[in-house]
């Protein structure tokens, strides 16, 4: 079967490339595809870095050019646009359920600006408790803090606001 | 192994200018002055928290200490690219072949790691310091320029979190932990009145914040933190630290010579 080389049809190919850390997610769930766009004979792709220091971010770049020519599209390049600026709140309501379903406490609101921190509760995503806390900020990955549930004492990652 | 035997490798130039040029933008020469000053910041502070990975005090600072040196890296390498755009050069031959007088980062950044608490005390001017011009440039005239700001503040964000948090476990821990942030923050002191200095590049470039512009909102949120912490303001005399234009302290060489000489050695090196 040859897929018809479509802009529609390059934008399912790339949807379904995932996050290499967090591969229950997809660069469509974690809100990372902007753009697919047919520029004569080339399809160019617009990827939104998460974090700026991410190293996933090229993986993913790859992993868009490797899907799409396996495809039949012969000349496909990938852009990396910083703005409009990524935030978790692009991220698919079918994206956070299966974060949660995976373990890792999906993104929640904007946290207070003060330089003096207040925290959020945020659920436990194995007992579903709001008794946690935050061991640190800075977790596996950028994206992600590390927190424990003192109701049934597990650890847990939490993928942070951003 | 001799020079000779050594694989032959190829720079991904490709990958590295499809950020930001690939949206057209290049950057004027007072824009790529100005990139170069704050990108350089932090570029030395990424490579000065480095060392504490598997050195902290438990393995969620190794972590969290990593993860802002990634984040810092992160934003000196969008920084340092647009800066390339007027140079031309890449963010590769910027941060590997320039000599000392060439960087441009203030001495704040510079200074050592020393314990636990200079790193927290620096981390606390710094990110107080990064925060406020963020949010201040995210504003700019400047589409490059705003458009870093605006994905860099957030995760400065949790870099001030992260100091402030440890300012206050620091100064409300034992005898030991608050004379040492005390004694941190004494010593760090010196090095914030560089960061509101205002030289000739502001007279001619609007579109990026005025240092003193800058000096009120960072001190208030210094002097609130310093007041949750019942820190008293340290009283020093200012540093005559003049990094902007390229003069350094001792410190800077040695951070240098470790960052660089990897890519020195091997001209064109990748992974």
């Amino acid at each position: 079967m040859t897929t018809v080389l479509t802009p529609a049809s390059a934008w399912r190919i790339a949807a379904e490339v995932v996050d290499p850390e967090i591969p229950v997610l997809t660069i469509e769930d974690l809100g990372v595809l902007r753009d697919v766009r047919m520029q004569d004979e080339s399809v160019v792709v617009t990827l939104t870095p998460t974090y700026s220091g991410c190293p996933a971010m090229d993986q993913m770049g790859d992993d868009v050019i490797l899907a799409l020519t396996a495809e039949g599209f012969a000349d496909v390049r990938v852009d990396f646009s910083l703005t409009p600026t990524w935030t978790t709140e692009w991220m698919s309501e079918s994206g956070r359920q299966k974060l949660e379903q995976y373990g890792i406490a999906p993104p929640g609101p904007k946290p207070a600006s003060g330089p003096i921190p207040v925290q959020l509760g945020v659920k436990c995503p194995r007992c579903g408790s709001l008794r946690t806390r935050s061991v640190s900020q800075f977790g596996s990955t950028s994206c992600k803090a590390h927190y424990e549930c003192l109701a049934c004492l597990e650890p847990f990652d939490h993928f942070k606001f951003h | 192994m001799s020079a000779e035997t050594e694989p032959s490798v190829t720079v991904t130039d490709v990958e590295l200018d499809a950020e930001l040029t690939s949206t057209g933008l290049v950057a004027s020469a007072d824009e790529a002055e100005y990139a170069l000053r704050i990108g350089d910041d932090s570029l030395i502070l990424a490579q000065q928290l480095g060392w504490w990975i598997s050195r902290a005090p438990e393995l969620e600072e190794d972590l969290a200490l990593g993860n802002i040196a990634l984040d810092l890296l992160g934003h000196a390498r969008n920084l340092l690219h647009f800066a390339g755009t007027a140079l031309g050069k890449t963010e590769d031959e910027l941060a590997y072949f320039r000599d000392e007088h060439e960087f441009r980062s203030a001495w704040l950044f510079e200074q050592p790691n020393g314990d636990f608490g200079h790193t927290i005390a620096r981390g606390l001017l710094t990110s107080a310091f990064q925060f406020e011009l963020y949010t201040q440039l995210a504003e700019s005239s400047s589409p490059g320029l705003a458009g870093i700001a605006a994905k860099s503040v957030k995760e400065v964000a949790y870099h001030r979190d992260h100091a402030v948090q440890w300012t206050l476990r620091l100064a409300g821990g034992t005898d030991e932990s608050r004379s040492r942030i005390e004694r941190a923050l004494i010593n760090t002191w010196p090095y914030l009145d560089e960061l509101f200095r205002d030289d000739e590049l502001h007279e001619r470039f609007d579109a990026a914040p005025r240092p003193s512009a800058l000096r009120e909102p960072v001190m208030n949120v210094l002097r609130q933190v310093l007041a949750e912490a019942e820190l008293d303001e340290p009283k020093t005399s200012e540093s005559s630290g003049d990094g902007r234009h390229g003069h350094h302290s001792t410190y800077l060489g040695p951070i240098l010579a470790e960052m660089q000489v990897l890519a020195r050695r091997h001209p064109d090196a990748s992974w």
